[in-house]
């Protein structure tokens, strides 16, 4: 099929410095238009966009399309190694990697607060342009819309992400089998940690850097080599303990899982262990869980390990066979406990 | 990760471990006076490594779940009132007062802030001058130093807008309350390391001798529980009845004399009644009448301490060590961490929690439900 083919714009910030976004920019007249032309189209240009019609026409390429949605809404809207922007590309490009699509398609919607700064908002775009390239996926519909000041949080994003299922496997929780091997793609935590140090009131200083990045070329690149992965899962809000506890829910099986195998970087165990956060519940937006068949494991970890070395991959449990489908976690003195779901999210502990 | 890791590992995890299975030859109780040792206790399986004759009940030492109903409902009465920015600690988001909780006041529009420090409130009540600041000051002694150098920053700088409703608690009189009840089955004590890391454990050594019971100052990964374990019974089979410092690594007997000495300056020791346990005289810390400008108390009214509270509940029997949370018919079946009967089930540091979160596979007690 064809590929959408995604402009490079030597300079898609204009200056817009000092300006900021009004209710007249989401009503569809002239300061409409004029951030459009300004702050979105020359960064996500295409000749998708350029059809500047009320949606826009594509080719399908033949098989199965995958379809995801996702809003995107975070405090602080720009974060160590990331914004908004690079949360919404990714996140919805990893959606999309995790059913083992290739990404083709995003659209684009920003809800923006009246008042928010135009020079951020160009900034966020433009991470979505740097992120879309990335991922070779073609920004091709979008719509803007502005609230009253107080009535946002800045700028929403909800991204849509239409991607190609191009291999025959069933990748689902109903297809994890007893005997699997769990295979963990990505150090944990990391994201979790570095939007937590830089919320306000919580004065936290660290070098921890988000993990945000898209998924989708190892999960490729494994099915290219017939790896037959059984189910994949991004790991976002509620960390690897909730994704297991998911899919072994959903597979009615029970998941072994070794708590030393799991990667996790030694600042962001020891910002864990300040804050009294679990690094198994903390968010990440860069790694994912692959239930995979036991005896391609090995493969599979020595061919993510050889084409993206500066990950870390690691094979973490197994699927055993079904009483009562949950999680286990032999932990460093060896003893082995259930790994629940949270009930909300993680709060700071009192001392 | 350097001065963790090491205390984590199985080889000196399972030596400590036959050290007490040899030294133990008759059942004994021990109470672990910390919530962070509770929850360590279950998430790394140590009763598991431990003889069956060896039982350890779990101490009141999580501030989330003996501070009373009162103080909380205060807590909602002050974040719903206009011009307030009420900050607190992320634990005490969540849990209920009489009707409801800080995270619905903050959904009904209260401005309620999370915060890690009451000197990140102070900062909070710099920058807006305009806006009464107000931090909820709960937890024992680990926690009060820092609330009393808000206390004493904001009068140096005079602050008009910055509040705290004060409800520390100390550590040592609960400890005689308990050991002095008629029903008391404690028989040893792993007193709480970050609590004698400020206060020092010599005002311990009186308890140690009246009651004629080990008080071993612990702390808080697996190997430091394992060896303030072994230490507690190794006294209990010879006969002794010491404090002894474990946590030597970051306890001295004096604790932190300038943490210590900053809380006699901005505080009084106080009557407080205890969530589960009632009034323990000389158990809290109060603003002295020099910081009153400072007291939430002061500026918003006075907390009116109910009578009872919730009765389905047997938190106050856990608290004081009497029943474990598995022993309570509600664990696990009416009571659940996302419908908590009481404190205890909902702070993270909370004994009923701390069971339900790191279930073992063997001991999951009957009650508990397993993924419905």
């Amino acid at each position: 099929m064809s590929k959408p083919t995604v402009f490079n714009v030597s300079c898609p910030l204009p200056s817009k410095k000092g300006s900021f976004v009004q209710l007249a920019h989401g009503g569809g007249g002239k300061l409409m238009h004029e951030l459009i032309e300004s702050v979105f189209l020359p960064a996500f240009e295409n000749p998708f966009l350029l059809q500047r019609h009320d949606s826009t026409s594509v080719e399908v390429p033949k098989g199965r399309l995958a379809v995801t949605t996702d809003s995107y809404v975070v405090n602080p809207l720009f974060f160590p190694g990331g914004d908004i922007g690079t949360l919404a590309v990714n996140g919805t490009v990893n959606d999309l990697a995790m059913s083992g699509a290739r990404p083709l398609f995003l659209t684009a919607a920003f809800i923006i607060e009246e008042g928010f700064p135009i020079e951020d908002l160009s900034k966020i775009v433009l991470s979505m342009q740097k992120m879309a390239q990335a991922a070779d996926i073609a920004i091709i519909a979008g719509d803007t819309k502005v609230v009253d000041r107080g009535k946002g949080d800045g700028v929403f994003i909800n991204t849509t992400g239409i991607g190609v299922i191009e291999h025959d496997q069933t990748i689902s929780p109903t297809a994890v089998k007893s005997g699997d091997s769990i295979l963990l793609c990505g150090d944990i935590g990391r994201h979790g940690i570095s939007i937590m140090t830089k919320r306000s009131g919580i004065e936290f200083d660290t070098t921890i850097v988000s993990d945000c990045a898209s998924v989708h070329l190892p999960v490729q690149k494994l099915l290219k080599e017939g790896i037959p992965l059984h189910c994949l899962r991004d790991l976002t809000r509620g960390g690897l303990a909730t994704a297991l506890n998911e899919i072994a829910f959903m597979a009615g099986l029970r998941f072994e899982v070794e708590e030393l195998a799991i990667p996790v970087r030694e600042e962001v165990r020891a910002a864990c262990e300040i804050l009294g956060f679990d690094p198994l519940y903390v968010a990440n937006e860069g790694a994912f869980v692959a239930i995979l068949q036991a005896t391609e494991a090995r493969r599979a970890l020595r061919l993510l390990q050889e084409w993206f070395p500066g990950r870390e991959t690691a094979i973490i449990g197994r699927v055993s066979e079904a009483t009562g489908s949950i999680v286990t976690l032999t932990n460093s003195l060896g003893t082995k406990r259930v790994l629940d779901m949270l009930t909300g999210e993680q709060l700071p502990r009192i001392c | 990760m350097k001065f963790v890791s090491e205390y984590r590992d199985k080889i000196p995890a399972q030596k400590l471990s036959q050290m007490i299975f040899n030294t133990v030859t008759r059942p004994w109780t021990l109470m672990e006076v910390c919530g962070g040792q509770t929850h360590a206790i279950l998430r790394f399986g140590i009763d598991e490594l431990l003889p069956k004759s060896l039982r350890l009940v779990h101490g009141p030492g999580c501030p989330v779940c003996v501070t009373p109903t009162a103080w909380i409902d205060k807590a909602l009465e002050i974040a719903s009132s206009n011009n307030v920015i009420f900050c607190s600690f992320g634990d005490m988001l969540r849990v209920p007062g009489s009707k409801a909780d800080l995270f619905s006041v903050k959904a009904r529009g209260g401005d309620v802030r999370i915060v890690y420090s009451p000197l990140d409130a102070l900062k909070l009540a710099r920058a807006n001058p305009t806006r009464e600041v107000v931090f909820f000051a709960v937890g024992f002694e680990t926690t009060a130093p820092a609330t009393a150098q808000a206390a004493f920053q904001a009068k140096a700088e005079s602050l008009r807008n910055f509040s705290l409703l004060v409800c520390h608690v100390l550590v040592p009189p609960a400890m005689e309350a308990l050991l002095g009840a008629s029903d008391n089955q404690v028989q040893g004590f792993l007193a709480a390391g970050h609590v004698c890391t400020v206060m020092g454990y010599d005002e311990y050594e009186p308890i140690a001798r009246r009651f004629q019971v080990p008080i071993v100052v612990t702390g808080f990964e697996p190997i430091d529980i394992l060896e303030g374990v072994y230490l507690c019974v190794k006294q209990l089979e010879e006969g002794r009845s010491e404090v002894e410092n474990q946590y030597s690594r970051s306890v001295r007997r004096g604790g932190n004399p300038s943490a210590r000495s900053l809380l006699t300056k901005v505080f009084g020791v106080i009557p407080r009644p205890w969530r589960g346990l009632g009034e323990i005289p000389r158990s809290g810390l109060g603003l002295s009448h020099e910081y009153r400008d400072f007291d939430a108390e002061f500026r918003f009214g006075k907390v009116q301490p109910d009578a009872e509270e919730e009765s389905t509940c047997i938190s106050g029997l856990v608290l004081r060590g009497i029943k474990k949370p598995t022993e309570c018919p509600a664990f696990g079946a009416l009571c659940r961490p996302e419908h908590p009967l009481g404190a205890t089930m909902v702070s993270s540091e909370g004994a009923c929690a701390a069971y339900y979160r790191y279930r073992s596979l063997s001991g999951a007690p009957s009650g508990s439900v397993i993924h419905e």
